[in-house]
């Protein structure tokens, strides 16, 4: 064979289908397989989409840019179980359109942030980081408090998830098989149908900002940090169960 | 030569260049501002001023892409115009394809920052514009790359010169990317939401063949390119290796896409993903500083140009922090070193002595290449060239100091333990460990921008000469037959 690199030099055509080979190589044989490979992510229960509360919450997560300084992703140290809590799945993450990991902690990690701290004092900390963390480099967020939550188009946005794959349900086929799956109380959680009435009711019980006058960006942002790295019982699975996914 | 038949100054297609110059200077100074603002955030947060609309969150997209796809995607729009026209003496194809990427170009990157400005993001890195902008964008990018391979086929050069290779592996790889990394649900047609098409593990794993693949090819190849045309013109030398050039091209246009999931150790992804991109990262140590020192022997011969022309000086620093952040990165993608440094300031350190060290001066040094010679004058001061370089490189030494010191000591504080096995440090402790490393950063940051400023003031008046020049100077073109 006598290939010589000048026949690309001079090809046009040939060089652009041969570089168009080579970059495609690396991001067909990484990404692919983990759409088809069933141990990509855990077989655990408990992981449940997000409630429309709590979805509104986390658009206010991605609207403020928060991944930018937290993670959302908790890696199997020593040190970070003792700060964070157990490492974080993938099953933990597989309805987070989009994924929320980050990059960096200028803050801590806040997979598992839920619990941990009373509403009271989520409220507070975002009014006024400083006012509780006095070191701390976070913005004040006073304005979640003063703003109305706008809840009108939470159906659209629920709709939307559903065509990623998220099991919000539409009709009463779909909401039977969530019921199946996740049990009564948070099927009717996942009804598109219902999702402001939902999303008011869960704001009312669990008044998150203080206020049950009416619902806030805050009471659905303490709504979504309430509920981050809660949805798994740790106590209920054996760790030799979650390393072979690993 | 072509050049006989046609006036000189009529050779090439300059219009659209000039205009891709002067908004890659705009963006650099903007999004450096920004950047200034937001690391002086992190050190004083009382500038974050209580308003919504300047919270860090909010406006680090702001910096990242005017810096990225506004000073950067400016530069490139503009050197890979001139390069493909000089390197196959021939004119632009359709130039007015060429005038609709410029104003689509600033369009996206306005946009871009209203739109974060008022909340509206992806939440991915690097992509947090949203779905009509992401449209926009393709759509400029098709037709770029319609004039870019245009004027490739029209070439009257049978070879297709190297720094061709490197833009086209940029054009065709950022097209890729940005397809797959933006497939995503609107919830509306009259509202800009939309949630990613992908979730979880699978989503992280396309946002990061993206994220650093936008590295590799927007911020690395596309700049190779840059560097295989304007070190070998500047210096008067040809490239070192034309044999080294190709081993370095296929290499490197194969290896990196590999390289991303190196974001993603230890993570939910799974192990055998980020072992790959581990492994990748490793070996493409050799393609980068086969470029490396394809770029910097390309000078040897001419060392001297290192002491008395600033610009030469800009081009070769810019490489050496190409080799030494390209040594770094495979460095930081062993899983061990990984475990220290992710999450701390040491990648922001590496992100920057790239972006500042390699990228902008390579982009300085082009430009300052250029502009004489599109305006056809002499650059207003070298003086102040040589002032910017002595800013910009201080201003580079400051930042990635204090991003490696509170790097590892942030990684190193996380994870002390005391004498009884408990955490040694709370997390805010660490927070508080940065402040003066944060007002550090700053400070590099603010020299950087000083120089910045001084190459714009310097840039206006050289452009403003070659204007006035221009208009005075008798029509000395020959007559044309």
């Amino acid at each position: 064979m006598n290939f010589k690199h000048e026949l690309i030099e001079t090809n046009a055509g040939i060089l652009l289908v041969g570089t168009m080979i080579a970059i495609s190589i690396g991001g067909l044989v990484e990404i692919s397989p983990l759409f088809f490979l069933k141990n990509t992510v855990e077989d655990v229960p408990g992981v449940r989409p997000y409630s429309p509360l709590e979805l509104r919450g986390r658009d206010i997560y991605v609207r403020e840019g928060c991944y930018l300084c937290h993670s959302q992703m908790i890696r199997p140290f020593r040190d970070e179980q003792l700060r964070y809590g157990h490492y974080s799945l993938a099953a933990e993450s597989k309805y987070d359109h989009p994924f929320q990991w980050g990059s960096k902690r200028t803050g801590p990690d806040l997979a598992r942030v839920g619990g941990k701290y009373s509403n009271e004092w989520h409220v507070q900390h975002l009014v006024s980081p400083r006012s509780v963390v006095p070191e701390s480099v976070m913005p004040n967020y006073q304005w979640l408090l003063e703003n109305k939550l706008d809840y009108s188009d939470v159906g659209e946005r629920m709709a939307a998830l559903r065509i990623t794959g998220v099991p919000y349900s539409k009709n009463k086929d779909e909401y039977d098989s969530n019921v199946k799956q996740f049990g009564e109380p948070v099927a009717r959680m996942l009804s598109i149908p219902d999702a402001q009435k939902n999303l008011v009711a869960q704001a009312q019980e669990g008044n998150y900002d203080g206020d049950r006058s009416s619902v806030s960006e805050m009471d659905a942002l303490v709504a979504y940090l309430q509920v981050l790295g809660t949805m798994v019982d740790f106590s209920k699975i054996k760790p030799e169960e979650l390393v072979k996914y690993r | 030569m072509s050049a006989t038949t046609v006036a000189a100054n009529e050779q090439y297609d300059y219009t659209i260049i000039k205009k891709f110059v002067v908004m890659a200077i705009v963006w650099a100074v903007v999004g450096m501002l920004v950047g200034v603002l937001i690391a002086s955030q992190l050190a004083w947060p009382f500038l974050n001023f209580d308003i919504p609309y300047l919270t860090f969150g909010r406006i680090r997209p702001i910096h990242t892409g005017a810096v990225i796809f506004g000073f950067g995607g400016c530069a490139l729009f503009a050197t890979s115009y001139y390069v493909v026209q000089r390197t196959c003496q021939t004119r632009l194809f359709a130039p007015g394809l060429a005038t609709y990427t410029f104003w689509a170009w600033q369009a996206i990157i306005v946009m871009a920052a209203t739109s974060y400005v008022f909340g509206y993001s992806q939440g991915r890195e690097y992509a947090e514009m949203e779905w009509p902008i992401d449209i926009l964008i393709e759509i400029t990018w098709v037709v770029y790359m319609v004039v870019y391979i245009g004027t490739l086929m029209r070439r009257k050069q049978a070879h297709i010169y190297v720094a061709n290779w490197f833009y086209l592996s940029f054009i065709l790889a950022t097209a890729l990317l940005h397809t797959f990394n933006n497939l995503a649900v609107p919830v509306g047609l009259f509202t800009l939401k939309s949630y990613s098409l992908f979730a979880g593990t699978q989503d992280a794993m396309v946002q990061w063949w993206y994220g650093h693949n936008a590295v590799g090819f927007f911020l690395t190849a596309a700049f190779l390119g840059m560097m295989y045309y304007f070190v070998p013109k500047h210096a008067g030398r040809p490239v070192y290796s034309y044999r080294l050039s190709i081993v370095h091209f296929w290499a490197l246009a194969f290896m990196y896409m590999w390289a991303g999931t190196h974001h993603l150790h230890w993570t939910a992804l799974p192990d055998w993903a980020s072992t790959l991109g581990a492994t990748f990262s490793i070996m493409l140590l050799l393609p980068s500083w086969g470029g490396m020192i394809n770029g910097i022997m390309t000078l040897s011969g001419a060392w001297d140009k290192l002491r008395t022309d600033p610009v030469m000086r800009f081009m070769i620093v810019a490489l050496s922090f190409y080799g030494m952040s390209t040594f770094e990165g495979p460095l930081m993608s062993l899983k061990d070193v990984n475990a220290l440094s992710h999450y701390t300031d040491w990648t922001i350190g590496h992100v920057h002595s790239g972006a500042l060290g390699w990228v902008a001066m390579i982009s300085f040094g082009t430009l300052y290449h250029m502009i004489p010679r599109l305006w056809k004058t002499e650059m207003y001061s070298v003086k102040l060239i040589n002032i910017h370089f002595w800013l910009a490189t201080i201003g580079v030494l400051l930042y990635i100091t204090a991003m490696w010191i509170s790097g590892i000591m942030q990684g190193l504080m996380w994870r002390a333990f005391d004498d009884y096995g408990n955490l040694q440090y709370s997390f805010v402790e660490s927070v508080a460990a940065m402040h003066p490393f944060y007002a550090m950063r700053a400070i590099g940051g603010m020299f950087y921008l000083t120089g910045m400023v001084i190459m714009a003031v310097n840039c206006f008046k050289t452009i403003r000469q070659g204007v006035r020049q221009a208009a005075i100077a008798p029509q000395t073109t020959p007559a044309t037959a």
